[in-house]
């Protein structure tokens, strides 16, 4: 747990040589292990893989009583539906910039906040300080929208009469398409950006003390040696958090947004994943919204390998 | 760290700078948590004109009465607590084994069944074919549909393969089986005694998410007997706010009326905000160790 420089490539397997005929005597030796996985096996076959089967529909016009197979091909249909929709352009626009807004204030902070803790000298404060800034990641998403809403209602609300007591006028936060993103976006730093300083401190935990010890010697001052040693160690674990959220670009938390729409800040918060919600679910439009949800999906998966080759090329710390 | 160099000038104003960030930072986040909790025990008055801005003014305890008086709220209270026991029953026992398994150099496939449940994390069926499945099986409005499809997640496996895989010693494992103990009887009697810190985590992990969760109830359960407390929530601090606020012209008699009305509803709002929170935030403090090491494992190689 000491050592922590290297973050490790997800599921990594070290590979080992296996000689033919001791093969199957492993096998045979260790049955039991087979019954162990058999419940995760079944779970993903059944709740990851038997899905990807049912994608299908996204191809043909799903009628309920003709099953999934019995259904009649559509090629196409429901993508160039989709593409030609009015609201095309607008859902692709509010899922990039919410991804990328929130890219923009939420990864940087929590980088930013773990060179600060690392600075704090162990005690009281720093372990104060990092208790309640954590706390907040075990709000549901729920009470976070409870809690949204009840700080920026218009009539009661906290930063309402915040804003109204320094002598301006506030604007309507929730029902205001202007204010959704930030709103999304500010409520989800304050969220999880010190949950996510975790991870960046078990790497800075692992850094030579020796490296610090020389630097002072050579008389590097303290932002000297934070830009110079710290940030160098964060390198990798920036990298490989930056790829994963490049493969989600399109993926935005919808479970927050669903929350926090309403009639009025629609044309800034309706995204992909909402929408496939809407169609698929409330007006059952089920093929329609699988193929939405098919080609969200694909841009994910290529976004993240894309990213993963740019990245694998220009350094050593890729996903694969 | 290094005690006994003197620091300069410039360090010493860079640290106290630092002092400050990580001060703002600390009170951004604690500000809103005292305040919820002063305001569901606050006069909801004081709390609306803005008067109650931090510690608790003309104190009532309406809040908590009324949400303790609403059957609604007990309901998806045991519902919840049902969901979470049962959901989180059935994670330790697929993610645990699976996890063991794979941390096992000689077990043949682990590359294939590793690379299975990876391809999961980057790609899946969407929402509407597994709603369909869920739906084939008959697990619709049904407890089985919270908790089954939700049964394992990879990135846990991941984090409780590589304790398996760096916290227990290899030669441990092989004088068990020199000794001809059984697979089973190694996991049951020696892994898993051994393994104590990270059937927490996932305990935890995986708990707080079954407690949390609101979105798998509300597309898979129709009943709202069984809904749990996220979703009554959803309910009280969602839905009734927006309905609030679509209401058009209104006279001001009716006005005044919806006011108190709106006060009371606020001050609800607080209570079951810290009614369904208090669970989670009370023991987290004495878990964070546990919490903080989770993520650990899933992140560093040791």
């Amino acid at each position: 747990m000491q050592d922590t420089k290297t973050a490790i490539p997800l599921g990594a397997v070290p590979k080992r040589k296996t000689s033919g005929k001791g093969v199957w005597k492993r096998i045979v030796q260790n049955w039991e292990l087979y019954i162990f996985i058999a419940p995760a096996f079944l779970y993903f076959l059944i709740f990851s893989y038997g899905p990807m089967y049912g994608i299908q529909i996204a191809f043909k016009n799903f009628i309920p009583t003709k099953g999934i197979t019995g259904s009649p091909w559509v090629g196409f249909d429901h993508f160039i539906r989709f593409f030609h929709s009015y609201y095309f352009w607008d859902l692709l626009w509010n899922t990039l910039s919410i991804s990328l807004y929130e890219l923009a204030v939420g990864f940087p902070i929590p980088i930013i906040l773990a060179l600060a803790f690392n600075e704090v000298r162990n005690g009281f404060f720093k372990k104060l300080a990092q208790t309640v800034t954590y706390a907040p990641h075990f709000i549901s998403v729920v009470v976070m929208a409870g809690m949204i809403i009840s700080f920026l209602s218009p009539s009661t609300g906290i930063v309402v009469h915040v804003i109204e007591g320094l002598g301006l006028q506030a604007p309507d936060f929730l029902t205001d398409p202007r204010w959704f993103k930030t709103m999304y976006v500010l409520s989800g730093v304050w969220q999880s950006a010190g949950w996510g300083t975790i991870i960046y401190l078990a790497a800075l935990s692992g850094v030579d003390p020796g490296l610090h010890e020389a630097a002072i010697i050579d008389g590097a001052s303290r932002f000297q040696r934070i830009r110079h040693i710290n940030i160098p160690t964060l390198i990798p674990t920036m990298t490989i958090l930056l790829i994963l959220n490049m493969g989600s670009l399109l993926g935005v938390g919808f479970e927050k947004i669903l929350l926090l729409q309403n009639p009025l800040n629609m044309s800034s918060s309706d995204v992909i994943s909402t929408f496939v919600y809407r169609s698929g679910l409330v007006d059952a439009q089920y093929s329609f919204s699988t193929a939405i949800g098919l080609f969200n999906s694909v841009i994910n998966c290529v976004l993240l390998i894309v990213v993963n080759q740019i990245v694998r090329r220009t350094s050593e710390n890729s996903l694969w | 760290m290094l005690s006994g160099v003197k620091e300069t000038k410039r360090d010493k104003a860079f640290l106290v700078c630092n002092y400050i960030y990580v001060f703002l930072a600390f009170a951004i986040v604690f500000y809103p948590l005292v305040y919820m909790i002063s305001a569901s025990i606050s006069d909801p008055k004081f709390v609306g004109s803005g008067e109650m801005w931090l510690w608790p003014k003309g104190i009532t305890f309406e809040g908590y009465k009324r949400v303790f008086e609403n059957s609604n709220i007990w309901n998806g209270y045991a519902n919840t607590i049902l969901y979470t026991a049962v959901g989180t029953a059935i994670n330790l026992v697929v993610t645990l084994p699976a996890a063991y398994a794979l941390s096992r150099r000689d077990f043949v496939g682990r590359n294939f069944f590793m690379g299975m449940f990876m391809v999961t994390m980057f790609f899946g069926g969407g929402l509407v074919p597994t709603y369909l499945l869920v739906k084939q099986l008959g697990m619709i409005n049904t407890m089985w549909a919270i908790v089954i499809p939700s049964a394992a997640s990879i990135w846990n496996i991941i984090v409780s393969r590589t304790f398996f895989q760096s916290s227990i010693p290899k030669e441990l494992q092989e004088a068990a089986q020199i000794d001809g103990c059984t697979n089973m009887r190694l996991f049951v009697k020696i892994i898993l005694p051994l393994s104590m810190p990270i059937i927490a985590v996932m305990a935890l992990f995986y708990g707080v998410g079954n407690w949390n969760s609101y979105f798998s109830a509300l597309i898979y359960l129709n009943d709202s007997a069984k809904y749990p407390l996220q979703l009554v929530l959803r309910q009280i601090l969602v839905l009734q706010e927006m309905a609030a606020q679509g209401g058009g012209a209104i006279d001001a008699s009716t006005a005044a009326a919806m006011n108190s009305k709106a006060e009371i509803a606020a001050l609800v709002k607080y209570a079951v905000i810290i009614v369904a929170t208090v669970p989670v935030i009370v023991i987290y403090p004495f878990l964070q160790r546990y919490f903080v090491q989770g993520v650990m494992i899933g992140s560093v190689k040791g």
